[in-house]
């Protein structure tokens, strides 16, 4: 039967399941970052090897989950305007800087967008740190963020794996591992696991691919 | 009657054949006209004082304000047309809450003396709005900076000082604080210093009636926040200036 409220009407009071899974967690030198790389409309993969870890600026990263276009004009808003004001300031942004600037974005048109960020990064007087921005346009502070429609499959395996202060090795499993199990359970998601490690170096940038990934419990 | 720039002194959009814009320059008169303002960079904060003479019994002390706090940790005092001081003052609080609205950082004082110098600098581009007639000394204290003090003139330069003086009396009250070591001294000397300058040095008792001190400071002790100087330690100050009166006569 044909429900015109269920089949047809879009509600934006609902969480829209949109096809991707990111991930970002703070370990003891920075943030690491991952995201699957999957577009998808509908059931049609766009691109199947898309880069959803974007820079905003040189070492701060967001993560985009929602509708592309949103995502994609307000982070380069926010790089526009991380750049102004590092200009004026003569100091690196923070990355809370970027975080909150995302925030007010977000906020203040939450009528028109349809977008959930991440932003993580290194700077100088935090060291790494996670910053979470969900669909309303709230901004949460966390040790790590999980995002996108394969992050319901993660709730469970983040709070049972999640260690303050992890090695870089540690931290770089416990993402890995995270975006594979989210791409074998997730429609949504899929392709290769992009990552990226932010610390006070620098941005350094890793792929798994497909063949790669670890296989877990699989008939 | 015949001035310096006949001619060339109707409006700011008008050069002088040897480059000047005098417009400009009349504003600079204004706030010479005005009491004389000290702002000093010391160790440990930034202290403000400025000579209000009293023009009438019946004014309720403390009535009349020229520094005034932008966001808590910025303090701003004017010296010339008071009322063209407080339009750049709520233009700078405008600022500093727009900033931390969108950044949800404070406002470091360098980027709001660069926006407020580029807003005073708007109103010496046209015929139908004149130049503001006042300058305003800006200063804040930081845990990590330390403290900084800047000065913007009717022309819109700003400039970074270690100590500073507007109005009337800013070429005395200058020499006098070239004399003093500020990056040895403390605020709450700085408070007796500055004191001793506006009522000995700038302030004649001949010629003015009476004075009032008007004092503020951002400093450790308020941690970065700005603040009137209690009245105790004003009152002590002004003791001390007499004391010393009484010793070198």
């Amino acid at each position: 039967m044909f429900d015109l409220e269920k089949d047809f009407l879009y509600d934006l009071s609902k969480e829209v399941k949109t096809g991707t899974t990111v991930m970002a967690v703070t370990f003891e030198n920075g943030v690491i970052i991952a995201a699957d790389s999957r577009t998808s409309s509908g059931s049609y993969a766009v691109n199947r090897v898309t880069d959803k870890l974007t820079p905003v600026q040189d070492q701060i990263y967001c993560l985009r989950s929602g509708s592309a276009a949103d995502t994609q004009i307000i982070s380069s808003y926010v790089s526009y305007y991380t750049n102004m004001f590092s200009i004026e300031e003569g100091s690196q942004p923070t990355v809370k800087k970027a975080a909150h600037m995302f925030r007010e974005f977000l906020y203040q048109n939450k009528q028109y967008l349809h977008a959930a960020i991440i932003c993580a990064g290194w700077d100088p007087i935090e060291g790494g740190s996670v910053y979470s921005l969900p669909l309303g346009g709230s901004i949460v502070k966390q040790p790590f963020a999980t995002g996108g429609s394969g992050s319901t499959y993660l709730y469970g395996y983040c709070d049972m794996n999640f260690k303050e202060n992890m090695t870089e090795e540690e931290a770089e499993k416990f993402v890995t591992y995270g975006i594979t199990e989210a791409i074998a359970r997730d429609g949504g998601s899929g392709g290769i696991v992009r990552k990226a490690i932010i610390d006070k170096n620098g941005v350094r940038r890793k792929t798994v691919y497909g063949n790669k990934l670890k296989k877990f419990w699989e008939k | 009657m015949s001035g310096i720039g006949t001619g060339y002194d109707l409006y700011p959009t008008t050069f002088s054949p040897d480059g000047r814009i005098f417009q400009v320059e009349y504003a600079h008169k204004a706030v010479e006209n005005s009491s004389t303002a000290i702002g000093l960079c010391c160790k440990d904060g930034v202290v403000f004082g400025i000579e209000k003479i009293i023009l009438s019994k019946m004014l309720v002390e403390g009535t009349n304000r020229r520094v005034f706090s932008v966001g808590e940790h910025i303090g701003i005092a004017t010296a010339g047309l008071t009322a063209d001081g407080r339009r750049i003052v709520q233009n700078a609080r405008q600022e500093a809450k727009n900033y931390e609205n969108f950044t949800s950082d404070i406002i470091p004082i360098h980027v709001l003396t660069e926006r407020l110098s580029i807003y005073v600098q708007v109103f010496t581009l046209y015929n139908y709005i004149r130049p503001f007639g006042c300058s305003l000394m800006i200063g804040s204290y930081d845990e990590e900076k330390g403290p900084s003090l800047y000065c913007i003139e009717p022309d819109s330069v700003a400039l970074g000082f270690y100590g500073c003086a507007i109005g009337k009396g800013k070429q005395e009250a200058k020499t006098e604080i070239s004399k003093l070591k500020l990056s040895e001294m403390t605020c709450k000397d700085a408070v007796k210093e500055i004191a001793k300058i506006l009522i000995k040095t700038v302030h004649d008792e001949t010629k003015e009636k009476e004075m009032e001190l008007e004092m503020s400071w951002i400093c450790k002790e308020t941690k970065g926040k700005h603040k009137l100087v209690p009245k105790k330690l004003i009152e002590e100050a002004v003791e001390w200036v007499k004391g010393q009166e009484n010793e070198e006569d």
